[in-house]
């Protein structure tokens, strides 16, 4: 159906878009260095009237974090946005959201973490948030980021889920340049992100409830199971969202991941990120000199979709997993995603770790042709590659 | 304002907070938190820190508070409940939410003085509408009696503990009451546990104000002090007789104090029933128990002045 608006935007302009439709009752957020102009954007909005919500301009990434907390539970849609050492600081904060179920959205515009302080693009910020209980979800190009978020808002308040969801997008290359990315219209977006109807909000104050209580022994293990419950139903619940947003925006999005070109390839890559679109313009090339390459892109990488990946991956001769962050003294956590959802495969292909684009060193697709080309070769270490980068 | 008997009768009709918690015998916070409870008429949300007060009310599936209550994490009762009010603010405007509800955070000294100090701060200037309660013990009590900014100088801890060469913190503790007023937000009070009609009076101003207001709260740790549970009122009233911990407040701008000492006690009979204060009555120490006379006349000095004004 869509009737959408096609328009020359940064991807933290298209960001702060989807949030003014969405049109949160509140968002809280801090300008850390590196700063996300996301928020900038949207108090424009917020000044000018195009939207009516709540700012918090808090004093910390972490007070940005926990107020969000405070006001999801409270009863109101929430989000923020964040890059690098502010997603660092909200960490614990961000466990604690997800712990106590809190459906608040937030964007990050993926930044190198300090140290050397740098504020270029690499996955090391929302890489460090894996294991707090957030729903991840990466963009390709200023457009996924848009549909994601708006996605990520009907994912994150569903019952059966209730859990925070972080979109991200690639620092510098996605939220600082300008892409043709198409805009629903707003009452369609409204529409498609319904009324808020939270179960328990703390300003019901005749039926009161304690949130966030303390837990013993006898009971947290429990509750974080019920954690992995919420985190389990993500899946098919993204598919019905994915499915719902597809019919309305004539874009395409059926699965955790997308595979370009992937069907019939022999030797495939797997990376996150706005590197897929080097990447498939490298795949093209390639076919038309008659390679059997393809592409595998997850969008999601929390819940991770092994079983899917699996069956995508599993008759390939060879696959190269790219990360764009390091996990020192141990493989890259795309890679290990990756080989862990193999590892049961009696004929697997041979599988490589090649790390790029750290602190944003560029990638370029000579660089995706070489590793395309390395893959051929049986004899390949299967030691960590590291590309475009002084070793 | 109300008197003990409204109070009581406040309780009786709806008891914000229920007995059966585990915080101990003559431990000073339930004390603060009924009396500031029932001094406010009508609905309350609260946020707690991590401390004593979350751990002792809150044991899952248990609870004490029969008001919406929340704990996010130690460093940010502040931001919490700013979210909180946010909510309530952009909910109400929005047609979302109908009737009139008081906010209170609740923190320890550690907290606040400490972990929670950029997050009060930040809350305080944004000028939400909400009242923090500081519940001021004196140290780390809930994991066992660190020293925090607020420790009394003097006070054995046991991260910096009294031992042969030493008698305890060495420095004198912050001024959070008066870090707060400096905000210059509508209403800052000190009060004690020991005077629960002044308390209860700063609580009715302080939540009547149209923005932030704070409250810093002597609060008895009878482990912490070491001192029997019986005598937990009285020590703090001995806080307050001595003139150690002024009875004050800064009412959109204009300080007074509230009450005063028809005769000043030596600061000496709030130090030594307190066995945290051991070390500084053993020969040798007498410079030191010089030193807290004069931290404590000079401050006290210094308020009047401001008083005056």
């Amino acid at each position: 159906m869509s009737n959408g608006n096609r328009q020359v935007l940064t991807g933290h302009q298209v960001v702060a878009n989807a949030m003014r439709q969405v049109d949160p009752d509140v968002v809280a957020a801090y300008p850390i260095t590196p700063q996300s102009e996301i928020v900038e954007y949207f108090s424009k909005f917020v000044a000018d009237g195009k939207v009516d919500s709540e700012v918090i301009t808090v004093e910390s990434e972490h007070s940005a974090m926990s107020a969000c907390v405070g006001s999801s539970a409270a009863g109101a849609r929430t989000m923020t946005a964040t890059a690098s050492q502010g997603l660092a600081l909200m960490l614990e904060i961000v466990y604690i959201a997800a712990s106590m179920r809190a459906p608040i959205v937030m964007t990050v515009a993926n930044r190198a973490l300090s140290g050397p302080i740098n504020i270029h693009c690499d996955h090391s910020d929302s890489m460090a948030a894996r294991d707090s209980g957030v729903i991840q979800i990466y963009g390709e190009d200023a457009q996924e980021a848009y549909d994601f978020t708006l996605m990520a808002q009907r994912l994150a308040e569903n019952e059966d889920v209730l859990l925070p969801v972080m979109v991200t997008l690639d620092g510098f290359t996605l939220t600082h340049t300008a892409q043709v990315a198409e805009l629903l219209p707003d009452d369609t977006v409204t529409d498609f992100v319904g009324e808020y109807e939270p179960l328990y909000p703390l300003l019901d104050v005749d039926n009161p409830t304690t949130q966030g209580p303390f837990d013993m022994p006898d009971y947290y293990f429990e509750h974080k199971l019920q954690q992995v419950e919420a985190m389990n139903n993500v899946p098919e619940k993204f598919l019905e969202v994915q499915e719902e947003f597809s019919d309305l925006s004539d874009r395409e999005y059926s699965g955790l991941f997308e595979s370009y070109r992937l069907d019939d390839a022999d030797y495939a890559i797997v990376l996150l990120g706005s590197t897929a679109g080097t990447a498939k313009v490298v795949v093209d090339e390639l076919r038309d000199k008659g390679k059997k390459v393809g592409l595998l892109k997850p969008w999601m990488f929390r819940p991770f979709p092994a079983e899917e990946m699996k069956e995508a991956l599993k008759e390939k001769e060879a696959v190269a997993v790219f990360d764009r962050s390091l996990s020192f003294g141990s493989s890259g956590p795309l890679y290990l995603e990756v080989s862990s959802a193999l590892s049961h495969e009696d004929n697997k292909p041979r599988l490589y770790n090649y790390t790029y684009g750290l602190g944003g060193r560029d990638i370029a697709e000579g660089h995706i042709a070489e590793v395309f080309e390395d893959l051929e070769n049986p004899d390949l270490e299967s030691k960590m590659h590291y590309i475009n980068a002084r070793t | 304002m109300a008197n003990f008997k409204t109070l009581a009768k406040r309780e009786e009709k709806y008891k914000k907070f229920e007995s059966g918690h585990s915080l101990c015998e003559g431990c000073g916070l339930p004390i603060a938190v009924r009396t500031i409870l029932n001094s406010i008429d009508g609905s309350v949300v609260a946020s707690n820190a991590t401390g004593c007060l979350e751990v002792a009310t809150t044991r899952y599936p248990t609870t004490a508070w029969n008001i919406p209550w929340i704990h996010n994490a130690f460093e940010n009762a502040a931001a919490t409940i700013s979210g909180v009010e946010s909510a309530y603010r952009s909910l109400k405007r929005k047609g979302k939410l109908d009737g009139e509800t008081t906010f209170v955070a609740f923190a320890g000294d550690g907290g606040t003085y400490d972990i929670g100090l950029q997050s009060l701060s930040g809350a305080l200037e944004r000028g939400h509408k909400f009242l923090y309660v500081t519940l001021d013990n004196g140290a780390y009590m809930n994991t066992g009696i660190q020293r925090s900014s607020a420790t009394p100088k003097g006070a054995s801890t046991t991260t910096e503990p009294a031992g042969k060469v030493t008698y305890g913190k060495e420095r004198q503790r912050k001024n959070l009451t008066e870090i707060v007023a400096a905000h210059e937000i509508p209403f800052v009070g000190q009060a004690s546990i020991s005077n629960l009609t002044d308390l209860s009076d700063k609580v009715e101003k302080a939540v009547a104000k149209d923005g932030p207001s704070f409250l810093n709260v002597l609060s008895t740790c009878q482990l912490g002090w070491r001192v029997p549970p019986s005598d937990a009122v009285n020590i703090a009233k001995k806080g307050v007789e001595t003139c150690y911990w002024p009875l004050y407040e800064v009412d959109e701008g204009k300080y007074e104090v509230t009450y005063e000492p028809s005769e000043k006690l030596p600061v000496e009979e709030w130090l030594k029933p307190q066995k945290r204060f051991a070390a500084l009555f053993k020969t040798g120490n007498e410079e030191i128990l010089k030193e807290i006379q004069e931290d404590v006349d000079r401050d006290w000095k210094r308020l009047k002045a401001k008083a005056s004004l």
